[in-house]
């Protein structure tokens, strides 16, 4: 008995230790086949779950992207939904390859907690929505003093909105959760007055409620929120194929590269454009990166550009209809910017 | 063979291998060795993962801002606390779910449990009903079912449900009218704490002189008396300083006044309700544990039933009762940390949110784990003095 | 004079007389059960007044105003909240469960793919039933197939990716399908782990013992909760760089390390329990220590202890639903994610939802205990006085 006992200890160890001997992160996801891709347990317009439960999405479509990019098939990812809590140490454990989250930039989450962030996929700002019904009469957070205000745990929201009341000498009763369905229920039945978060979920969440046409969000930003997707420290290759990515995405939007005239543009006379999708003689741009040369006709191809991305998940072709503006490009007055691809 | 080698004049113990005491050496040094190893790969992995990760760790995360606040708070705490203090906040917030919710727990589950015992049918079915019901489902189905099937489904602030003392019932919660207190009314504390100081002192000297004569005295009276008397008595002579002051509908909320959320109520009808049912068993279990003897030969002294109960049946049955009693608070406490899935700052609610903003994973579960332990061990050592008081004294 | 000496003998056996009116009929039966004396007469108009109070509410509810069939939340609500009901109407919203109720049995299991877990259910049923019930013969065959075999078939098809069967990520799973799958292994694994804790803190072993009281002390001193935390946020640390684990499989450990630890102690109640004289005999006979406490002492002492042995299991598979709170969907918890969805949201929703939830685990408790007394009563082998 003590002996099967041992040999199974012994069997399991170095079973596990095993496994761990790969360093790269690319290597890893190339040797299993897919991206872990970690998003969140449901924001409409970012990451939610469909009726046949497929991730739609910004942040879902840019691990696609990603996927499309190291594999040349978006369709080579898989999701693991994530809580607040969970999601840094689910990447820093290396349960995730990606966390495509609606996560706030900040200098903490870059130092402290050990991610790296590529940049921002969304530019957001904090924002409070209130039932205009109910409390007709509202149109400024500065009334709100007194309010009870659902929030979710764990999140800058939630230092954001404890700032904010501070500064402006208010009172409130924060009334927190730890997910977002739990936020959005007690808002829903009337549990707390506010509810605040950052202003693009505020209105995916509008759409979620009873009576969506009753609720209005007030016009006040009381902070930044660079969401971003963010990967681990320590593997500069894999930091750098996320972050260009993104940057390609962004590119192909400037360059008028769409889903539908990829193909023909790879044959366009325009030196940037073949050189953005490989198709300059003897390029080295893909290969150098650690990824095919065509990968910006793959990404394209599976998610279209930003521009797509955008309008498709939250923009005028989704319910949420939010509006470009300071995520349009740098080139219309955004502040949407990517480094050359050369 | 196994008898020829018993009948041996000098019982060999057979190779060296077979015996006892070196195969317990043996295997313990096999277990030392691979649980050090365990440790140290453990902690090897640990270090490694931190430092590879960037991740600071240590505890002096707790002497930072929190900057976030927290509902419900029985001490001051602001933004600007640290999250040291934070946690602290969650810790009082869960002991005193677990203190109210035990009290209730207890009266609840003593009336069911003889409850099941009654002749009365009708009470014998509903108590059988509840206990049968409660027990078999989930403590966290319960919570959810106070907090989103009854309580969220109650009228909004404007349309408060007016109770008597000007309380007020509504989906934010329970608003009660809190006491204002005056000047000089320190004196009516003092007055309570010498009414129940004599109050002990005389039941003492009557417990005495029964013991020594036999002579009974109306103790409770006496004590009621001292108890309520000496403050009431305070409480004139010092120019009745006490007011209240009632919740008032103001924008958004009723302000004023004391308010349970609906958060805290939920948890503790849950709890209590929950754990009532199992209580109940134990009670049951406890009175049935007394035998009939018992009982019979009290009625043969001619005590009445009241006093049988009370002086015979219920000390006995307490013996019985005590351990899983124990068990069954140390149950609730630890359920009470369920708060979490409806957003009261219990400590596991804040040390989570202080693990999350600051990422020390590690230090947070660890004050989480450590402080349920030293929660745990302090009601059980509480418990053991109560039941080493109850235990039977033999000869 | 004769005839006087004779004594009468009756031949026949006088018919019973029937018992006196005081004492049978309902009259009788409600005069003792209901008005034995004033207070027992006062607790009953109580009793009668809670019951007229809320039964005729609760059936209302339940079902006669219940909402049975519907495409949308309008049939569960009322104008004023945008539906077809007219004010004031309060009744169950059974149409929620019924919409949902492939997820709250599968989750997001893909519905193509359904056949599968269906498939594990019923075998699980065909070799479960002739288990529990003693008559059936070749209780050791079945035992194999439902622990060992039965397992290995349900991981091939709940799991895939063999055998040309796609493969069902463990986060697509959801509901009862979730809430059966950690119970079942909780229980599988839990048992032996609790026997050999157990084992281990009665042992002589000074190390041994002390490390088995620590362990279980531990865990029995912690909220469940806490647990849950530790392995899904603390474990990934424990583990080299790029290990790691499927989330539902550190649940599991959580929970079965969780049980083992009760589980344990209600074995050594049952170990302590057995007479020494069992102990010496098994010595005397020359059976080494697995001998004896496989053959002689653990057949005795599981038996004293299967009341607390299945309380037991009834407390893992309520605990089972706590796993929402690390993300993952019991029935519970997708019951719970649906009242968000804003096809349904409405009043009722909620209630109806965990009410239906609330059934279903009440059933597998009530059923568990129910069986648990039975098995106890047939084998009271005379340990009784």
């Amino acid at each position: 008995m003590k002996h099967i006992a041992i040999g199974i200890l012994g069997a399991a160890t170095l079973g596990v230790m095993a496994s761990a001997a790969s360093a790269s992160t690319l290597d890893d996801v190339k040797a299993k086949g897919f991206i872990q891709c970690g998003v969140s347990t449901g924001l409409a317009g970012f990451s939610a779950p469909d009726d046949k439960g497929d991730w739609q999405g910004i942040d879902a479509d840019f691990c696609r992207a990603v996927a499309a990019a190291v594999f040349g098939d978006g369709s080579k990812v898989k999701f693991t939904p994530l809580s607040a809590k969970e999601r840094f140490t689910a990447l820093q454990s290396g349960e995730i390859d990606i966390l495509s989250r609606n996560t706030t930039w900040t200098i903490n989450r870059d130092t402290a907690l050990g991610l790296n962030f590529i940049g921002v996929t969304y530019y957001d700002g904090q924002g409070f929505m209130i039932n205009a019904k109910k409390l007709p009469g509202v149109n400024s957070a500065l009334q709100l003093s007194g309010a009870a205000v659902c929030v979710q745990s764990g999140t800058t929201t939630e230092l954001n909105l404890a700032d904010y009341f501070k500064s402006n000498k208010m009172e409130y009763n924060p009334v927190v959760f730890e997910k977002l369905d739990e936020v959005n229920a007690a808002y829903d039945a009337g549990r707390c007055d506010v509810y605040t978060t950052d202003q693009s979920g505020l209105y995916g969440i509008r759409l979620t409620l009873a009576a969506p046409a009753d609720h209005v969000v007030l016009p006040e930003i009381i902070s930044k929120e660079p969401l971003g997707p963010a990967v681990r420290q320590g593997d500069d290759q894999w930091y750098h194929i996320v972050k260009w990515t993104y940057f390609a995405l962004l590119q192909a939007e400037e360059l008028g590269i769409t889903k539908a005239n990829v193909e023909e543009m790879k044959a366009s006379d325009n030196p940037e454009i073949k050189r953005v999708l490989g198709q300059e003689a003897e390029t080295k741009i893909g290969t150098d990166l650690g990824v095919s040369n065509d990968w910006v006709v793959n990404i394209v191809k599976t998610v279209g550009n930003y521009g797509e991305l955008f309008e498709r998940n939250v923009g005028s072709g989704s319910p949420l209809k939010i509006a470009r503006g300071i995520n349009a490009l740098w080139t219309k007055g955004g502040l949407q910017y990517a480094p050359p691809i050369r | 063979m196994a008898s020829q080698e018993i009948l041996r004049e000098e019982p060999s113990r057979g190779s060296f291998v077979n015996d006892p005491k070196v195969r317990s050496l043996f295997f313990q040094a096999v277990v030392v060795v691979l649980l050090v190893a365990g440790v140290w790969w453990i902690a090897q992995n640990v270090i490694a993962n931190l430092t590879r990760l960037h991740i600071a760790s240590g505890f002096g995360f707790l002497k930072g801002r929190a900057g976030f606040d927290i509902s419900e708070s029985a001490i001051a705490y602001s933004s600007d606390s640290t999250y040291g203090r934070a946690i602290l906040v969650g810790f009082i917030n869960t002991v005193i779910v677990a203190v109210v919710g035990i009290i209730t727990a207890t009266i609840i589950g003593f009336i069911v449990g003889i409850g099941r015992l009654s002749q009365n049918w009708l009470i014998r079915k509903i108590c059988t009903v509840y206990v049968e019901v409660f027990r078999n489902i989930p403590p966290l189905l319960v919570i959810f079912f106070w907090y989103s099937g009854v309580l969220a489904v109650l009228p909004p602030p404007r349309d408060s449900i007016n109770l008597p003392f000007g309380s007020f019932l509504n989906q934010r919660g329970f608003y009660f009218p809190s006491a204002v207190w005056g000047d000089g009314s320190w004196l009516i504390f003092v007055a309570l704490l010498v009414g129940i100081a004599m109050a002990w002192f005389v039941a003492r000297k009557a417990h005495q002189r029964q013991m020594a004569t036999g002579q009974q005295f109306p103790v409770f009276w006496t004590s009621a008396a001292l108890i309520v008397g000496l403050p009431l008595l305070a409480y004139a002579l010092s120019g009745f300083p006490l007011s209240f002051d009632y919740p008032k509908q103001s924008t958004f909320n009723l302000t004023g006044g004391f308010q349970v959320s609906p958060e805290f109520l939920s948890l503790y009808l849950a709890l209590s309700c929950y754990t009532a049912a199992f209580i109940a068993e134990i009670v049951r279990a406890g009175i049935r544990g007394v035998s009939k003897g018992q009982t019979e030969a009290a009625a043969a002294l001619g005590l009445r039933s009241g006093s049988i109960l009370r002086l015979v049946v219920v000390p006995q049955a307490m013996r019985i009762v005590i351990p899983p009693l124990t068990s069954q608070y140390l149950n609730l406490t630890k359920n009470s940390s369920l708060a979490i899935a409806i957003g009261y700052p219990d400590l596991t609610a804040t040390a989570g949110t202080v693990l999350n903003q600051t990422g020390q994973a590690v230090e947070g579960v660890l004050i989480m784990m450590a402080v349920y332990l030293i929660l745990s061990l302090v009601t059980s050592a509480v418990m053991n003095v109560v039941n080493a008081r109850m235990a039977l004294v033999e000869r | 004079m004769q005839e006087h000496d004779m004594s009468w003998v009756r031949t026949e056996m006088a018919l019973a007389q029937p018992a006196p009116a005081s004492v049978r009929g309902m009259g009788a039966w409600v005069r003792t059960n209901l008005i034995g004396s004033v207070g027992d007469a006062i607790l009953t108009i109580i009793g009668i007044a809670l019951v007229a109070m809320i039964l005729p509410q609760v059936i209302n509810w339940a079902f006669i105003n219940a909402q049975w069939t519907g495409p949308d939340r309008s049939v569960c609500a009322t104008v004023a909240q945008g539906g077809i009901q007219s004010d004031g109407w309060s009744g169950a919203c059974w149409a929620f469960v019924n919409a949902k109720f492939g997820q709250f049995m599968f989750g997001t299991y893909p519905i193509e793919e359904r056949w599968r877990p269906i498939l594990v259910a019923i075998l699980f049923v065909a070799l479960l039933v002739p288990m529990l019930i003693p008559r059936v013969p070749r209780k050791g065959l079945n035992a194999i197939l439902l622990f060992l075999v039965l397992p290995i078939i349900s991981f091939v098809l709940l799991v895939g990716g063999m055998f040309g069967l796609p493969h069902v990520e463990t986060s697509r799973w959801g509901g009862l399908l979730v809430t059966l799958s950690l119970s079942f292994v909780g229980i599988a694994v839990s048992l032996p782990l609790g026997v050999v804790l157990a084992l281990g803190r009665r042992s002589k072993m000074p190390i041994v013992k002390m490390l088995c009281i620590i362990f279980i002390e531990t865990v029995r001193g912690i909220p469940l909760i806490t647990v849950l935390f530790f392995v899904s946020v603390m474990l990934p640390l424990f583990l080299p760089a790029g290990v790691t684990f499927d989330k539902f499989l550190r649940a599991l450990i959580g929970v079965s390390l969780f049980a083992a630890a009760y589980m344990a102690e209600v074995i050594r109640g049952g170990l302590q329990a057995i007479p020494k004289g069992q102990y010496e005999g098994a010595d005397s006979l020359g059976l080494g220590y697995w001998q004896k406490m496989g053959l002689i002492v653990l057949p005795q002492a599981l038996k004293l202890v299967i009341p607390g042995i299945v309380n037991t299991f009834i407390g893992m598979f309520k605990d089972t639903s706590l796993v929402i709170i690390i993300s993952m969907f019991d029935l519970l918890g997708i019951v719970k994610q649906n009242f968000s969805d804003p096809n349904w949201a409405t009043p009722q929703t909620a209630r109806s939802g965990l009410i239906f939830a609330a059934f279903v685990f009440w059933l597998f408790c009530f059923g568990m205990s129910r069986y648990s007394m039975y098995t106890e009563r047939r084998l009271d082998t005379g340990h009784k006085r």
